[in-house]
């Protein structure tokens, strides 16, 4: 896989758009050291998903002009912008959860560990399997706090040591102590922050590669939001994370990197497309694109 | 004053046609109100005359016992009769509700929709005349032609019945399952259908309740009973409350209006129990959906 990195390097399929695309210069380390391959040191981490010029349409509309960027693991990686910018819309492609809108359409690539995501055999099913999700609202399912839980492990055949399971995937949400005298209550009952972080648990349970948020705080008051960013922490290198979220602070606080996404005037229509994607210090501190300095200063619209 | 802007000062009493608003508001109101009371005065004269008339009748030899001084095998032949129905007609009605939300796209959906409300629709009589053509005629009446019968009468009630509380299940709830990567039908069993479980219960005992006193079909599938004879055996003429209800009254004969009133007062028991503890059901199944 390593070597695949090197022999993709300067052949970034032609950029159609004016968009600054993901400089080449290595990232930083996060600690993560690649295998020396032909005497070379690789010192970025893999590439995880490699988007190749993706626009996304649904039935008429373009929500998105030519996306490349490339997302490495074990990191961290923001996607902020204004609102219908399309950041909901590239992660869910990511993951083929839009598969289920009839009228969505998509060009471009989008190569998971090499392999196209909407290519013939892959099922969709094995995607979301690997890559998993959690959303904007919390949408724990009407069951108890452990069937919530247990339920994607039992149906994928994890069955052994499902109470261990069922514990580590809680401790891992930092729920595990404010639940475990009442796993078998509703999971209903749970405050919206618990719920997220329930979603959350429920969604590391089959350990997943990938973990794709959806301003999963944006519903969440203050203290459970912080509780969401330290859980961010603590997840990172365990998982490749792709969050969206529309609190500038909160993506200087918890990415490596950082994608900017706005609406751009293609014709007539505002089409939301990448203006930029780099480490989240130099998105947030020395941007090179106008749009991304107004934006981040708050100088935006 | 002009054009209606009132003097922003003004007392906050009426001003423009808002009085003759409120009186059209009244009216409605009371003509509403009054339609409601002349329903629940059908059902409560109904259920009065029923229980003035058949509670003289009414002792436990009368539903335990045999013909002459008792109903017990038709309540049995109905309880057959209508629970075989059921076991037809609820898992095909389940499985079309879920086919119509979970899998057919809105082009297949509505043409099924309309075939199950038309199927609703078809008068009893015309059930019961299809079922001797197809099951009895040239053969003998059975039990189980009659099941089939209400069974035809169930199945787009419970059909459109589950699809509703189905198209409850919030859509985030589907989402977060297929986010899982558990294959669609395991979320259909696993989530989908537990979530929707009090309603689908729900729409099977109205069903249920509503076919129980289905008279038309049973008149040609199984009204040659025997009703002095206690029977479990579906592939014969099974003795059934609505079409001894219906003979009874016809013969002219005081004890036998005394016993078909019986029998009716037990039916609309039967009846309004189930009823009422389905929609119990309903609403306990509904508030735990919204948490
Ligand atoms: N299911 C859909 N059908 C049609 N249009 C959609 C759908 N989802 C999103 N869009 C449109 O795509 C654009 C991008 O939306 P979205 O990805 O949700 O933006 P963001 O998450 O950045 O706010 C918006 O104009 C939105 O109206
Ligand atoms: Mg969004």
């Amino acid at each position: 896989m390593s070597a695949g990195i090197d022999s993709t390097r300067g052949q970034d399929p032609p950029a159609r758009s004016r968009i600054r695309i993901e400089s080449d210069t290595p990232v930083p380390q996060t600690g993560i050291t690649g295998p020396s391959v032909n005497g070379h040191r690789i010192t970025a981490p893999e590439v995880v998903f490699d988007s190749q010029d993706v626009s996304i349409f649904y039935g008429a509309k373009q929500a998105l002009a030519g996306v490349t960027l490339r997302i490495r693991s074990g990191q961290i990686t923001a996607l902020i912008g204004p609102s219908g910018c399309g950041k909901t819309t590239f992660l869910r492609s990511l993951n083929r959860m839009n598969d289920s809108v009839p009228s969505f359409r998509i060009e471009g690539q989008i190569l998971y560990h090499g392999h196209d995501i909407y290519g013939g055999n892959v099922d969709q099913v094995e995607v979301r399997r690997r890559i998993g999700m959690v959303f904007q609202k919390p949408n724990p399912f009407p069951k108890s706090i452990y069937d919530n839980v247990a339920w994607a492990p039992r149906n994928l055949g994890l069955k052994s040591e499902l109470d261990d399971r069922v514990e580590k995937a809680l401790r891992g949400a930092a729920l595990w102590d404010e639940v475990k005298d009442r796993l078998k209550d509703s999971a209903l009952g749970l405050s919206g922050g618990q719920q997220q972080r329930l979603c959350i648990a429920r969604a590391i349970a089959i350990e997943p590669s990938v973990l794709l948020l959806d301003e999963p705080a944006s519903a969440l008051d203050p203290i459970a939001t912080g509780a969401i960013e330290e859980l961010m922490h603590s997840l990172k290198g365990r998982f490749t994370i792709v969050i969206v979220t529309h609190n500038m602070q909160q993506a200087a606080r918890v990415a490596d990197r950082t994608a900017f996404f706005s609406l751009e005037m293609s014709g007539e229509k505002p089409t939301g497309a990448l203006i930029e994607f780099d480490d989240t210090e130099t998105i947030f501190g020395r941007p090179r694109d106008p749009r991304t300095r107004d934006y981040v200063t708050g100088r935006f619209g | 004053m002009s054009a209606g802007i009132p003097d922003p000062a003004a007392p906050l009493t009426p001003t423009g046609n808002l009085r003759r608003r409120q009186v059209f508001s009244k009216m409605t109101e009371y003509s509403a109100t009054i339609a409601a009371v002349i329903a629940v005065a059908v059902l409560v004269i109904v259920v009065f005359s029923v229980i003035q008339r058949g509670a003289s009748a009414l002792s436990l030899d009368f539903v335990f016992t045999a013909a002459p001084t008792g109903i017990g095998p038709e309540l049995l032949g109905t309880a057959v009769i209508v629970g075989l129905g059921m076991v037809i007609a609820m898992p095909l009605g389940v499985l079309i509700a879920l086919f119509l939300t979970e899998y057919a796209g809105n082009r297949a959906a509505g043409p099924i929709r309309l075939t199950l409300d038309l199927m609703n629709g078809i008068p009893s009589i015309i059930i019961g005349l299809f079922i001797f053509g197809l099951l009895v005629d040239h053969k003998q009446q059975s039990g189980l032609a009659g099941s089939v019968g209400l069974a035809i009468i169930m199945l787009p009630l419970i059909a459109r019945g589950s699809q509703e509380v189905l198209l409850l299940v919030p859509s985030s709830i589907r989402e977060a399952s297929d986010a899982l990567g558990v294959a669609r039908w395991r979320s259909v069993l696993g989530i989908i259908v537990p979530s929707a479980l009090g309603g689908i219960v729900t729409a099977t005992v109205l069903a249920v309740a509503r076919a129980a006193g289905e008279t038309a079909p049973l008149i040609f599938a199984s009204s040659l009973g025997d009703p002095s004879k206690f029977s479990l055996n579906p592939l014969e003429a099974l003795p059934n409350v609505p079409v001894r209800i219906f003979t009874l009254s016809e013969e002219g004969n005081p004890e036998g209006f005394a016993q078909a009133w019986g029998m009716s007062l037990v039916l609309i028991s039967l009846i309004l129990f189930a009823s009422l503890g389905a929609r119990a059901l309903l609403a306990r199944s509904k508030r735990k959906m919204a948490g």
